[in-house]
């Protein structure tokens, strides 16, 4: 199952120059742009690992760029990794964009658990399957 | 229409012929090129070269349009050169010229020394390194007095770890980044000795002659415009002395020097007014004259030795 978080990801996965393009967007716009990884992808992980350090300063997408390819070269297939942008404009940082840029070449979807509750509810809740196994093994 | 079609194929089809000045002043880089020569005084050699690689980057772009092969050439610097002789001014005007011509996406100028790059401990400075690199993409990295990145009495100084850094991505990065390498001429020649890789992939090495007399009073002469002051007939002959002087003496640093000098000048100028009784006039606060100058120590024949200027 094919995963949609984050801006584009309706879209057929953003392809090198693509991603460059959002980068320098971002940067333009004065934007801290960061890049995370991580291998739970529940809807509802917002603790993803970052990779290197936050990218302040910069003035050209070929950073980030170059800081996506090591990633990548240690990650890809095995992760999902997703570059965010981070406005600080308002006075805090704030996400204004974020989007995946690499997923692991086989992702198993996710389980839907039904408990149930007092009365005739049911509680539903979704599980990964790759999260059965522990970090670092899932995919 | 089957004879256009045709002719498409052809990259050369294209018109005939261009006009390469009109290529220049479309791109802004000859008003670049045309501000370097009314700023800088002296310093042909550096200029005939700049304008050499401003060429050669205006044929390639035109080339391009044709489908001719043009591969990106490689940009690094070495600029060499005594102290105050305009290494650091050039090397800012290069980053527009280059953004000019399209050769760099941001045109902007990180300059950085030693400490900038080398970390303290082990592991340190290849991030330190690193992160520099990717401030300066997209445009020119400056590295001021290069030489003390090599520390030849270390052999485990960390210096070794960011030449080896800064080599590979002057290699890989060539797109993304211009690196210019700077200082005095011979240190930056054992510099190169000891590092050979540094050398090579570096293919203009630009050297800043020193500046003339006529060039220094020239230059004084545009540092006092720019700040509304000027010499009078007698402050004149008097700045023209002092140069003379000055540059028998150690440690002169050229432009510096002379920048320096006008400084101290100004100092002395307010101060004399301050203790002269009586209005002074507008004229009186722009101009320096002889007695500003001559009380340099410069002219001090006896202590001549530790302290100048």
């Amino acid at each position: 199952m094919r995963i949609t978080q984050g801006c584009f990801s309706f879209l057929p996965d953003l392809t090198d120059d693509q991603i460059r393009t959002q980068v320098q967007y971002c940067i333009d716009k004065g934007f801290a742009v960061n890049i995370e990884f991580t291998d739970d992808p529940h809807p509802r992980n917002t603790f993803w690992d970052m990779w290197d350090l936050p990218m302040f300063d910069i003035k050209d997408a070929a950073a980030v760029m170059l800081e996506l390819t090591a990633c990548r070269k240690a990650h890809a297939g095995r992760r999902y990794i997703r570059i965010s942008g981070f406005d600080a404009s308002p006075g805090w940082e704030s996400v204004r964009i974020s989007f995946l840029v690499d997923r692991p070449t086989e992702e198993p979807g996710f389980r839907l658990n039904r408990r149930e509750g007092p009365g005739r509810a049911l509680r539903y809740t979704t599980e990964s399957y790759a999260a059965d196994r522990p970090e670092g093994q899932r995919y | 229409m089957e004879g256009s079609e045709i002719a498409m194929d052809v990259p050369a089809a294209a018109p005939e012929t261009i006009d390469l000045r009109r290529e220049l002043t479309e791109t802004h880089a000859q008003e670049v090129l045309e501000e370097l020569d009314r700023e800088l005084v002296g310093l042909a050699p550096v200029k005939t070269r700049i304008k050499q690689i401003a060429a050669l980057l205006a044929v390639d772009r035109v080339r391009l349009r044709l489908g001719l092969a043009s591969e990106t050439p490689a940009l690094h610097m070495s600029f060499t050169g005594n102290p105050g002789t305009g290494k650091t001014t050039v090397a800012l005007k290069m980053a527009a010229i280059l953004h000019k011509l399209g050769y760099v996406r941001k045109g902007h100028l990180v300059s950085v020394t030693r400490d900038d790059l080398v970390g303290q401990y082990i592991g340190h400075t290849a991030p330190k390194t690193k992160e520099i690199l990717k401030k300066a993409m997209g445009g020119v990295l400056f590295i001021d007095e290069a030489y003390y990145l090599y520390r030849q009495e270390n052999e485990r100084d960390y210096g070794q770890e960011a030449i080896e850094i800064l080599l590979q991505a002057m290699e890989n990065q060539r797109d993304d980044l211009v690196v210019i390498v700077a200082g005095y001429a011979s240190r930056m020649d054992q510099f190169f000795q000891s590092n050979p890789g540094f050398r090579s992939r570096i293919a203009h090495h630009i050297d800043f002659p020193d500046y003339t007399d006529a060039e220094l009073m020239a230059i004084a002469a545009g540092m006092m415009a720019a700040r509304n002051y000027r010499f009078s007939a007698a402050g004149k002959d008097a700045f023209e002395s002092y140069i003379a002087a000055r540059r028998q003496q150690p440690h002169f640093a050229n432009a510096r020097s002379i920048r320096n000098a006008l400084d101290r000048a100004r100092l002395r100028h307010a101060n004399r007014h301050f203790e002269q009784a009586g209005p002074v006039s507008r004229d009186d606060l722009m101009t320096i004259d002889a007695p500003d100058v001559l009380a340099s120590h410069v002219f001090d024949l006896d202590q001549a030795d530790g302290r100048p200027d």
